[in-house]
Order: structure tokens, then C-alpha cells, then sequence
């Protein structure tokens, strides 16, 4: 499942370009030189526009207020929060180390079951997901940068995953941070395999989706270091690609090699060695943890990510309404580009405090301890312009994704003409080009 | 500076071992290091980034303490005189700065610092936020972040014949070092020591020791008795002064004085200073940044991300989103001021403290020297 999306917005031309008219980006400001277009009510998909309501003044209000919010969070922050991070990454790397040593006797078997197995896998998981998403997540959002403590820096964290930190925060820190959910834009809508809108164009290759999907969530950490690199991208264009471009991928492409080998070495031999060396016969199941973890962690990250940005009620852009964007405008977009996930403390740990996706969103470099305490403000200023805060319990949200998913194979509902003769022509079509469209 | 590993240089098959070894440990720790790990431990092992534990912080005076640091085994001891860099998190956030060692070099204990510990003294000035937190809240069993001592305020081998110290409130730290460490080798030592009034005269209980065991000739010039000093006075105080070597510590005022009274006396070899740390920045509006690895200078307006104006000047500078969410600008900036587009908020950063900064937020409040 190493498929990634060609980018429509190639590196050389700056993602700016569009946005700058004054040389200045807009987005750093919540007013605008010139005046802001009314939004139309309906998009050009003839679906209902989410923001039609609000005139220019009031989404200024919006980025006034949301500003103001975001400066008395930040100036406040201090010991307590850096007592935080500090403390989950010291319950991380204690987890990790104490789940390692209990697998050293995994093989170990008590009344016909491995006992340590069954609790270092579980310990190991854990660990794993505190790593990528509370902490490698957050930090290389540059949300402890304010610490000045070198060792938790957005510029120095390397996480336990096999996308490098350099490429992941390109593709997710700067594409999808900034152009999130604008189709054509954002490639994380779908990651260029799925169909999560139905103003994303259908092709046969989308009626194989909900293997895609899961095969996506199974091999999670590596279809997005290949999403990172830009493989799909490379092996569709790379006819048409400079020397200077392939050297720059194939540089790339050798720097998510080495990692990918780093990791796998740990994981799945060097680990799995040194539980050799206790006798046990534990070398085996030690291997069997690892793989174990990691997929329970690709799961279970796949799972919060997609209640993000793809459950029903949540906007998607057109390309053509981010021109000249304000900072107004894109915490508006956001706003409705994002939902979260209700549940319990814990839940919001163990997602990295994803599940307060809104307020990430809004607030990407705010220390994720954080989210849970501006949601209810950002939820008033959301109910108070009439705008939906999309929020469920995680089997809801990710229900109804999968749904969505299924639902989304198949082409939109026309008038007049049935659905599956949309989908026998396009079939004979891709028949005769040898291709699904896509790739 | 890099440590030699126990047996990782040695020769045939030891040192192949301790290497493999070591790259196994690697494998085991990556993505991490296993300093990373071993830091939960013991962060003072030898091999660690240099670090202290804070043992005892006693006042000296009703504004100063004395701040005594067990260092991690990395220390590489200092020359009487020489300075560290301790960074400390103040609300959260790692503040660097500079202090005079005021312990004795061998090791040996000397005015209540146990063995093998280090000392600084330090006396809370207003809104400094290091100094005051040091004075008023620190408290022992704080880890704090160190560097090697450095610095070249030192007594020569061997020391002068005659010797005059003048020093001014908490400039009399880097003296003290010298004094606990030298004062037996040194002939004929004069000390002229300014405070505003006797309560705050740091060290004051060992200075007159010294003063009456007849090894240190102390005059205190105390602002309340005696008014601030002025240098003319020195022909009185200490006569043959145009005789001594002088070592000089104190405020900018007091040291720009004596510069000009020494070189007006033709004695400007005969005087060493140490200037405590001015801050010398002021944050402006707009100004010139500098781009010092390549060599370029851009003058800016204050409302022009710094990012914007580089790029005009054709600076290969990283960008990202250009909003100030992605983090992909960072570039560590050396020196100067910043001011936030989007907050207003300034960052100051003094020379040698290099902080990561955004360029896409931020433009220059005066003038900035950046790393790129």
C-alpha cells in the first residue's frame, strides 16, 4: 500500500504564490488590504456553501477573537506545561524500556499462556503511540520549541516511525496544516487512495477503496513514509521529471531506506536477539510483540486520524476560494475542515490530543495540554456563528468513515442516470486505456 | 567537547568489541540515543551533556545568594577568575547566563562549599529574570544545564609582585575566586571594593578575615559613608596603585571610568577587566538583518517577515507555510531582536545565547544577525 498522490502544487513553485498579492502573505493578517469577497451559497459542486452566512466583518471578528485567544494561551504558558511534556516523555521512555524487558521472556509459558507476552505487547503498543502521536507529533509541531530545550525541538525529534521527521513535516506540518481540506490542495483528504468527499472526482479505481483503507491502516507507518516522500507522485511524473528533481527524490527515497532499516533492525532483530540471549525461547515471540505493536499502532493511528478531517459534516474548499485568504478566513476553514473525538482523559492522550482536532488545528503550535481547556470556547464561538462543531465518540466517528468510505466507491448520485451504468462505462473506458485512473 | 568512550580507541579486538557493542546499544536506542535513556538515570554520568544538581543556595546578603552546584563527572575544572554559562528553566524556559566560580579550583572544600562542588554568587538586579529567580526561588535539587568554564580574567603564573584588586558590587565574584585560590601566593595585594551601603557588601564576613590576618590591604568605599567612587580618590586610598597590576570587575560605568583614568595614566596594560554582560540590545522598529554565514546585510522594515526581505535580497532562506504554523523556516538567530507580526511580542536574544527562530512571523525589531 506504498501509493502516494502526484502533488499538484510541486515544490519549485512556492505554496504561497497563489495567496501573496502584496508580497506579503494575507495570512498573517486577520484584515485585508482589499475588501473580501462575500462567500457564495452554494459551492461550485452546487453543494451548500457551510460559511455562506457570515459576511467579511464577521469572520474578521472571528480571527480577532481566535487571535486574542491563541495570545493569552501561549503567554501563559510556563512551568506546569513544560512539567507536562516532560513527564509524558519520561512515562514513554520508562514504558517502553520496562515493556522491552518483560518481552526478553516472552516465550516464557504460564498454564498455556505467555503471560509476559500478552503484557509487553500490551506495554510496547502503548508506548508506541504515546511516542508518535502526544509527543513526536506535537514536538515536531514546534508546540515545546518556546522550552528552548534542545533536546524537545521541532528542528532535533526523530520519532519511532518509518516516515523521517524532515519529509513528515513538510507533507503534514506545511501542505496539509496550510491547505487543509482545499481539494486538489491537501492530499492528506484521501492521501490520494481514498474517496472522502463527494466533490473529489470518482474513478474506477475508488470501487476498491475499502481494501485500500484497510490496507492502509494496517501498513499505516509506511504508506505515509511513502506518502511523505511522494512515491505515487514520482512514479507517475518521472518521465517528465528534471535530473535535478529525480536527485532530489532519490536522496529522499535513500533517507526513508536508512530509517525504515533502522527501525526494522531495532524491532525485528536486534531486539528479538537479545531476548534470544536470555533462554527462554523468547526470541521468536519477541519478534511476534514488535510486529504485534506496530500494527496496533498503525491501526489505532490510522483510526483517530481519519476521524479528523473525513466524518460527515466536515468541509471541504475549492481551490479558487483560498485566493488572497485573510488569517480570518483560515481559521474559518479550519473550523469546518476539522472534527473531533469526545471520550475520556486518556483517550485524548493516547490520541496526542488529535481528538481535540479543531482546536490543533486552529492552534498548531500550541502545547497540546492545552486543547481540552480553549474547547469549550472555540465550541461557543463556533455555536454563536452558527457554525457545526462535528464531535463524536470514536466507534461513531470512525463508523462512520468506514461507511463513508464504502458509500464514497462509488460514483455520485445523478439525476436521470443510475449509478451503475456510470460505473459500466467507466469501466469499459478504463478497460480500453488499461488504467483506473489514477496512476 | 567529545570524550574518549572506555575502550573504544583500543587497538585489535578489544576495541572492535567495545565498538560493536556500542553499535548495538545504538540499534537498541534508535530512534533515540541511549544517552536519552540513560539521562532518566543518572544525568551527571560521565559521557552526558554537561549538567548540576543545585546542592545549597545560602544568602549572602539580603539581595544575594550563593548558589553551590554539584557537577556532572564531565567537569573539567576552571582557572580562578573564569566564568560558566548555567541555563536554568525559568517558567518553563531554558535562560542562559553567565557567572563568576567563586570555589576553590583544586577541588578542595573552602567557605562552607563541600568538595568537588562548584559556586556562584549572584545578586537579583531589578527585572532580571534569571537573577532574581536564582535569588528568590531556586532551590536545591534543580537540575541546571552548564557549560566549561571560560574566560581569560586571571592571575599570570607566577603572580605579580603587587597586585590591586577593584571591584564593585557583584563584581567582586571572579575576585573572590581568585582570593580563595591565590591569596597566599600573592605578595601585596590591595583590594578597593565598592557597595552602596555595608549590608550589601558580599563576602563581606571573609573579606575582613583576610583584611585582619594581614594578607589583604581592603578598603570598602561604601556610596551612603563615602559617595560613589570616584577614581581620583584612589591616589589616597592606594597610593602606589600606578605600581599594581589591576584586575577590574564591576559596572559598565566603573569600568569605562578606570579604562579612561588608566589610559589616561599611560597604564592601560597594567589594568584587566571583566565586564559583566550589558545588555547592549535595544529593540527598534524595522532595521538591518544579517545574513553572517552568507555574507549579506538586508535592511528591513518592521513590518516585512524576515523571510520576505531575505528572499528579496536573494538569501537561500528554508520557508514553509509562511504563516508561522509549519516550523519549516527556522533559522537559528545569533543575536539581535525580533518582534512577532502576528503578537507584537519581541524576543531579544544577547550574543552567544543562539535561539531557533521563525522567519515567516517575525521581522526585525532593530537589527538581527541570523545563522544562514
Amino acid at each position: 500500500m506504498t501509493l502516494a498522490p502526484e502533488r499538484t502544487a510541486p515544490q519549485t513553485i512556492p505554496a504561497h504564490a497563489s495567496t501573496k498579492p502584496n508580497g506579503i502573505n494575507p495570512r498573517l493578517s486577520v484584515t485585508s488590504l482589499t475588501p473580501r469577497p462575500q462567500r457564495p451559497a452554494l459551492k461550485k459542486s452546487g453543494r451548500p456553501n457551510p460559511a455562506a452566512h457570515l459576511t467579511p466583518e464577521q469572520i474578521e471578528g472571528i480571527g480577532v477573537e481566535l487571535d486574542a485567544l491563541r495570545k493569552q494561551v501561549m503567554d501563559s504558558r510556563g512551568e506546569r506545561d513544560a512539567a507536562y511534556i516532560r513527564k509524558v516523555i519520561k512515562t514513554q521512555r520508562y514504558l517502553e524500556m520496562g515493556s522491552r524487558a518483560v518481552l526478553l521472556f516472552s516465550g516464557v509459558k504460564v498454564k498455556g499462556f505467555r503471560p509476559a507476552w500478552w503484557i509487553g505487547t500490551a506495554g510496547l503498543s502503548v508506548a508506541k503511540i504515546l511516542e508518535n502521536m502526544e509527543i513526536g507529533h506535537n514536538v515536531m509541531h514546534g508546540q515545546w520549541d518556546w522550552m528552548r530545550d534542545p533536546k524537545i525541538h521541532s528542528t532535533a525529534w526523530e520519532w519511532d516511525n518509518a516516515s523521517p521527521s524532515s519529509q513528515w513535516k513538510h507533507s503534514h506540518n506545511e501542505i496539509h496544516h496550510t491547505f487543509t481540506n482545499v481539494l486538489g490542495r491537501d492530499n492528506d483528504l484521501g492521501y490520494g487512495i481514498l474517496r472522502v468527499d463527494e466533490d473529489q472526482r470518482w474513478s474506477p479505481f475508488f470501487l476498491f477503496q475499502p481494501i485500500w483503507h484497510v490496507g492502509n491502516a494496517l501498513l499505516f507507518e509506511y504508506s505515509i513514509a511513502a506518502y511523505d516522500l511522494e512515491l505515487g507522485g514520482y512514479l507517475a511524473k518521472r518521465k517528465r521529471m528534471s535530473e535535478e528533481e529525480k536527485a532530489k527524490f532519490r536522496a529522499d527515497a535513500a533517507e526513508v531506506v536508512a530509517k525504515i532499516k533502522r527501525q526494522a533492525t531495532k524491532d525485528y532483530v536486534v531486539h528479538p536477539a537479545l531476548a534470544a540471549a536470555t533462554f527462554t525461547g523468547s526470541a521468536r515471540h519477541t519478534l511476534t510483540a514488535n510486529v504485534v505493536a506496530n500494527l496496533v499502532r498503525n491501526v489505532w493511528t490510522n483510526t483517530v486520524i481519519i476521524c479528523g478531517h473525513f466524518p460527515p459534516g466536515i468541509a471541504t474548499f475549492e481551490k479558487t476560494s483560498i485566493e488572497g485568504e485573510t488569517r480570518g478566513e483560515w481559521y474559518l476553514r479550519q473550523m469546518l475542515g476539522s472534527g473531533n473525538i469526545s471520550g475520556s482523559k486518556a483517550m485524548h492522550v493516547m490520541s496526542g490530543n488529535l481528538s481535540h482536532q479543531i482546536e490543533h488545528h486552529l492552534f498548531p503550535d500550541m502545547p497540546s495540554n492545552r486543547y481540552a481547556e480553549i474547547a469549550p470556547q472555540i465550541r461557543d464561538l463556533m455555536e454563536r456563528h452558527d457554525l457545526p462543531y462535528v464531535t463524536g465518540s470514536l466507534p461513531k466517528q470512525a463508523a462512520s468513515v468506514y461507511w463513508k468510505v464504502v458509500e464514497l466507491s462509488l460514483p455520485n448520485k445523478v439525476e436521470g442516470r443510475r449509478r451503475r451504468d456510470i460505473v459500466r462505462l467507466s469501466l469499459k473506458k478504463a478497460w480500453k486505456k488499461k488504467s483506473l485512473g489514477r496512476f | 567537547m567529545p570524550r574518549a568512550r572506555l575502550g573504544a580507541h583500543a587497538p585489535g579486538p578489544i576495541g572492535g568489541v567495545v565498538r560493536s557493542a556500542r553499535r548495538v546499544v545504538e540499534a537498541l536506542a534508535t530512534p533515540l540515543v541511549p544517552g536519552d535513556y540513560l539521562d532518566l538515570v543518572d544525568p551527571l554520568r560521565a559521557g552526558a551533556d554537561l549538567r548540576g544538581r543545585i546542592i545549597d543556595v545560602r544568602p549572602e546578603t539580603s539581595d544575594a545568594v550563593t548558589i553551590v552546584i554539584r557537577p556532572g563527572r564531565g567537569w573539567i575544572g576552571h582557572v580562578p577568575g573564569q566564568y560558566i554559562r548555567i541555563g536554568i528553566d525559568i517558567d518553563g524556559v531554558r535562560q542562559w547566563r553567565a557567572y563568576s566560580l567563586t570555589h576553590r579550583a583544586d577541588g578542595s572544600p573552602a567557605a562552607g562549599i563541600p568538595a568537588g562542588c562548584i559556586a556562584i554568587t549572584t545578586k537579583a538586579i531589578p527585572d532580571g529574570v534569571v537573577s532574581n529567580h536564582l535569588v528568590r526561588r531556586a532551590r536545591p535539587g534543580t537540575l541546571v544545564m552548564l557549560d566549561q568554564a571560560t574566560g581569560d580574567f586571571c592571575l599570570p603564573t607566577p603572580a605579580p609582585e603587587k597586585v590591586l584588586f577593584l571591584t564593585a558590587g557583584s563584581g567582586i565574584t571572579p575576585v573572590m575566586g581568585m582570593l580563595r585560590n591565590h591569596l597566599g601566593e600573592l605578595a601585596d595585594a590591595a583590594h578597593v571594593h565598592c557597595a552602596p551601603t555595608a549590608s550589601d557588601v558580599i563576602f563581606a564576613d571573609e573579606l575582613h578575615g583576610f583584611a585582619d590576618s594581614g594578607r589583604l590591604a581592603l578598603t570598602l568605599n561604601l556610596d551612603d559613608e563615602h559617595g560613589v567612587l570616584d577614581l581620583a580618590r584612589l591616589d589616597t586610598l592606594v597610593p602606589d596603585w600606578r605600581e599594581r597590576e589591576t584586575w577590574l570587575c564591576g559596572p559598565t560605568g566603573l569600568l569605562d571610568a578606570a579604562e579612561a583614568h588608566w589610559a589616561a595614566a599611560g597604564l592601560a596594560d597594567a589594568l584587566h577587566t571583566e565586564r559583566f554582560r550589558p545588555s547592549t540590545i535595544e529593540p527598534g522598529e524595522g532595521g538591518t538583518v544579517t545574513f553572517s554565514a552568507s555574507g549579506r546585510t538586508v535592511e528591513a522594515d518592521g513590518g516585512t517577515p524576515i523571510l520576505d526581505a531575505g528572499e528579496a535580497a536573494g538569501v537561500l532562506m528554508p520557508s514553509g507555510c509562511r504563516m508561522g504554523i509549519c516550523f519549516g523556516c527556522v533559522v537559528t538567530m545569533r543575536e539581535g531582536a525580533i518582534r512577532d507580526l502576528r503578537t507584537g511580542d519581541i524576543t531579544v536574544v544577547e550574543p552567544g545565547d543562539e535561539l531557533p527562530v521563525q522567519t515567516c512571523v517575525n521581522a526585525v525589531a532593530g537589527a538581527c544577525d541570523l545563522d544562514l
